[in-house]
């Protein structure tokens, strides 16, 4: 092949590299391993990982039921090995996986239209900040109850095309309705306010006092959802929202140690054309079938070049697939379902954590995220807690402090197991207020 | 083919989650949805029919040769999947405590090392999602440094125009005036021009080398070597990383920082669009600017941990978390795979195959350069559609007739009529000699049935769509009957 190439040698071939450039030495890597090897490897380093039994820890990774039928779904080669789908005539399966995906999250969101996905739920945000900038509108607030990741990455972007960010201040668990309406009112350059509903600390927000209130200062109003709830809440297209986004992982992807996920993004018809990414329509072929295509590809890189309205090209379209096939298997009903027992579980797994010692820092209106209180006369701090926990194979909430941890219960959580955490919680509890007891009669205090 | 939506009967469903163990709690009425959400209702058998009919409708690089130009559609090994679907990375929290994710730390310590070495890099970040992200991220990472050293004037990046349309929406992205320079006439960096472009507000330039021709630019040293003369910094696109991996590396180039595309070069699947993985390399004096946490070592006498460390002045987060990071599980197993040996083999069996394609090609097709390519080579179908009327498209919806995925259309943009080949190192003698004969056979009939090729394909699952109407009337989304619109 090489002499039929026209080559005498690899070197010949390799001959329009400089020498200048040339690696002299081999790359300083392990010689190659057998699959056996290689695989035996990879368990080993998987092995090194604990895996817990309960999982009460959320804050943006979520831990629910995939249904069998899912993972059927996305291994299929066909979908696994294929390249973005440029060529329509081959490539329908897939194309139309993607509307059917976007239809679907219409239809959570409330929405007239949806990408085909973006990385994740914060460049999901980061994006939907981009489409509402101008000239005039260049500056952005954020809710500072919004997950602190997502707040990074939205402020990560708009360091990148110098936009002003601000954030609006948090008071009781919930964004600062009178802070966000005193600074809008005299800002004639606010782009857009990002909310996240249910936020951070799992609360439910006042989406039609925030919307009505964006709206009157003339600013795009931007709401991140968790799709899992979507299926019971109010859509935020109910609440008023410009824009729809969030981490579509809640539908059928694993824990992952964070990826991938899914991000999704929506709008209303005004602002459809502003999406970023691929986006496929309907439309017919030539013998008059219909057919399915990206479309509206004006908006992208390999057309507009810098005036594309992003840089996106690869996004997350297996997920998005994931994504269609969880919703499809479960159906509005199993979804209702899921997103209900996610509520009353973090519900009753937060009465018994209270039983159990903790006070809870906010109020009743949350979904399935909730912050607790060690109270201050026992000397105990989150990472006792975590400890005692970790030890009988549970991962507890997510500590915010010394003091606070952020906990999650879902579907996954039996009664049975929330009933056994709450008892260690107050078993660390009480056991940090006799070693300090202790310690007093010791001293002789 | 029907719908998800259309193959839906009321009642349908999967008994899926366990019965609820604890008392219900309703939401307040304000925050509930007004209407029920619209899902299909269907039996798993009919799920499972439906996505094995969408399949039918997809073609993958299972299904057969995927000569897409630029985006090296290579096998994807099975193991790689094995690996990805380990437990041990799937059930795993991203926020669970240190000590209990050893094994995770361990992937990206061992990903970001190999990968330095392949690239000539001294950190890396695996937290961008794809290339364009990637991009974006070295792009930060060069705004920073000239921030941190109160060199603000450098507000241009210098994008040659044959590069990938993601570079210059990248750029923007980062606040940058795009500066686009001709290329010269063999699709190589005009030295001339870049030297004229280059300045005190130079904050960088953006190359892929090899370039979106297929040709190595030979003088890269000094292209290098310019830019950092006026104070700009070298931003290497890894698009084209499977050609030369293991034979020469950017960081002996002159780059700065580097994005590679995980999907393309490592074997990790496209998954039809995604999730790829896009990590950023760059030399120690960017490490501190990184997004994201790095990964760190403390050795003792017990041992040694792995440990999360910020980045000093880093830019912040591009993205949540590590990145994708079981594509990462899937980079890694790739790499122990091949190893020191089958690196540089795969690069060069790369460019052996583009080269044996091109030559077998090239009594019949016009190539729009003539000398030996690396991983990729271009043809310009111009002066066919001037003597028969038939286009780089209708060749290309010709071979859909044939199982062959066709090359990329009409990139770069500096070549007329382009088709772009890159057949990969994992395609065999035999699959490339039945495609030369596919071209060769559809290259005559353009000459004696050009209507016939403007009418291609024939045997796909539909005909050429009309992509027009689709984005005047824009229809995004299924319409149930009666509702509103």
């Amino acid at each position: 092949m090489l002499r039929e190439s026209g080559f005498e040698s690899f070197d010949e071939m390799f001959s329009n590299i400089p020498e200048a450039v040339k690696l002299k030495v081999p790359l300083e890597l392990p010689a190659g391993l057998s699959e056996q090897a290689v695989i035996r490897k990879m368990e080993e380093i998987a092995d090194q990982n604990v895996i817990f039994k309960h999982i009460f820890r959320g804050a943006g990774a979520y831990h629910h039921y995939i249904p069998a039928i899912v993972s059927s779904v996305v291994s299929k080669e066909e979908f696994l090995t294929a390249y973005t789908p440029y060529q329509a005539e081959i490539s329908q399966g897939i194309l139309q996986s993607i509307f059917e995906y976007q239809t679907m999250i219409c239809q959570l969101t409330g929405m007239d239209a949806a990408n085909a996905s973006v990385y994740d739920g914060a460049t999901a945000a980061a994006e939907a900040v981009a489409m509402c900038r101008d000239r005039k509108r260049s500056r952005v607030y954020l809710s500072e109850a919004a997950n602190p990741q997502v707040i990074q990455v939205i402020k990560t972007y708009c360091y990148g095309s110098n936009t002003d960010v601000a954030m609006v201040p948090e008071k009781d668990g919930i964004t600062d309705v009178q802070a966000l309406e005193t600074l809008l009112k005299e800002d004639k350059a606010a782009a857009c306010f990002y909310v996240q509903q249910p936020n951070f600390y799992g609360m439910i927000e006042d989406g039609d006092r925030l919307g009505a209130i964006v709206h009157e200062a003339g600013a795009k109003f931007i709401m991140g959802c968790n799709p899992l709830a979507l299926s019971i809440m109010k859509t935020p297209a109910e609440y008023g929202a410009d824009i729809a986004v969030g981490d579509g992982q809640p539908l059928g992807m694993p824990l992952a140690f964070g990826g991938p996920y899914l991000g999704f993004m929506a709008a209303g018809a005004a602002m459809m054309r502003k999406l970023p990414g691929r986006i496929v329509g309907e439309t017919k072929d030539s013998r008059g079938n219909r057919a399915f295509v990206l479309t509206l590809q004006a908006r992208e890189q390999h057309i507009r070049r810098e005036k594309a309205s992003s840089n996106i090209c690869s996004n997350q379209a297996l997920c998005a697939l994931t994504a269609a096939a969880y919703m499809t298997a479960m159906g509005a009903a199993g979804m209702e379902e899921a997103a209900k027992q996610c509520m009353a579980k973090a519900h009753y797994l937060c009465s018994r954590l209270e039983a159990a010692g903790l006070h809870k820092k906010y109020g009743d209106s949350f979904f399935h995220e909730f912050v607790t209180v060690i109270p201050e006369e026992i000397p105990a701090d989150s990472a006792h807690i975590l400890k005692l926990l970790e030890e009988h194979g549970i991962l507890g909430g997510l500590p915010l402090s010394d003091r606070e941890i952020l906990w999650c219960a879902t579907e996954m959580n039996t009664r049975e197991e929330m009933d056994q955490t709450a008892e260690l919680v107050g078993k660390a509890l009480s056991g940090a207020s006799s070693e300090k007891g202790a310690l007093i009669d010791e001293a002789g205090i | 083919m029907k719908l998800v939506f259309e193959k839906s009967s009321p009642g349908r469903g999967m008994e899926l989650l366990a019965p609820c163990d604890v008392p219900q709690v309703e939401l307040a009425k304000e925050n509930q949805r007004s209407s029920r959400l619209r899902l299909p209702q269907m039996s798993e058998n009919e799920i499972s029919r439906h996505y094995t009919e969408l399949a039918k409708g997809a073609h993958g690089v299972n299904d057969g040769f995927y000569p897409l130009g630029s985006c090296t559609m290579k096998y994807n090994p099975k193991i790689n999947e094995k690996a990805a679907s380990l437990k041990g990375f799937t059930e795993l929290h991203p926020l669970q405590p240190e000590h209990t994710v050893q094994g995770a730390l361990e992937v990206l310590h061992l990903a970001e090392i190999y990968l330095c070495q392949i690239t000539g890099m001294d950190a890396m970040t695996f937290q961008p999602a794809a290339g364009a992200h990637g991009e974006l991220t070295g792009l930060l990472l060069i705004k920073a440094y000239h921030e941190g050293r109160q060199d603000g004037k450098r507000r241009k990046i210098i994008v040659p125009d044959s590069a990938h349309g993601t570079n210059p929406a990248s750029a923007a992205m980062c606040g940058y005036d795009v500066v686009s320079i001709p290329s010269r006439e063999d699709g190589c960096v005009d030295l001339e021009q870049l030297q004229a472009a280059v300045g005190e507000d130079t904050a960088g330039l953006m190359l892929t080398n090899p370039n979106t021709v297929g040709l190595f630019d030979k003088n890269i040293l000094e292209i290098t070597r310019i830019v950092h003369e006026a104070g700009g910094l070298c931003y290497y696109d890894g698009a084209n990383l499977n050609a030369i991996m293991g034979i020469a590396r950017p960081g002996d180039m002159g780059f700065d920082v580097v994005h590679l595309n995980l999907h393309k070069t490592f074997s990790t699947p496209h998954g039809g669009g995604g999730p790829g993985s896009g990590p950023v390399g760059c030399k120690d004096f960017l490490k501190t600017y990184l997004p994201g946490a790095g990964v760190g070592i403390w050795e003792n006498e017990n041992g040694k941990a792995y440990h999360l460390t910020d980045h000093e002045k880093s830019i912040g987060a591009v993205k949540m978390f590590y990145g994708n990071f079981l594509v990462v599980v899937r980079a890694l197993t790739y790499i122990l795979t091949l190893g020191k040996e089958g690196i540089p083999e795969a690069a060069a069996n790369a460019v052996l195959n583009a080269n044996y394609m091109r030559v077998k090609l090239s009594d019949v097709y016009q190539m729009a350069y003539e000398e030996t390519c690396m991983h990729e080579f271009v043809m310009t179908l111009e002066k066919l559609k001037h003597d028969t009327g038939v286009s780089a498209m209708d060749i290309a919806k010709a071979l859909l007739d044939y199982g062959i995925h066709p090359p990329t259309m009409y990139f770069p943009l500096i070549v007329h009529e382009a088709l772009m080949v890159e057949p990969t190192e994992t395609e065999s003698r035999e699959t490339l000699d039945e495609a030369i004969e596919v071209f060769r056979r559809i290259y005559q009939q353009a000459a004696k049935q050009p209507d016939y090729l403007h009418g291609a394909p024939y045997e796909t699952p539909i005909g050429r769509p009309d992509e027009v109407t689709a984005a005047r009337k824009p229809i995004l989304t299924y319409r149930w009957e009666g509702q509103e619109t």
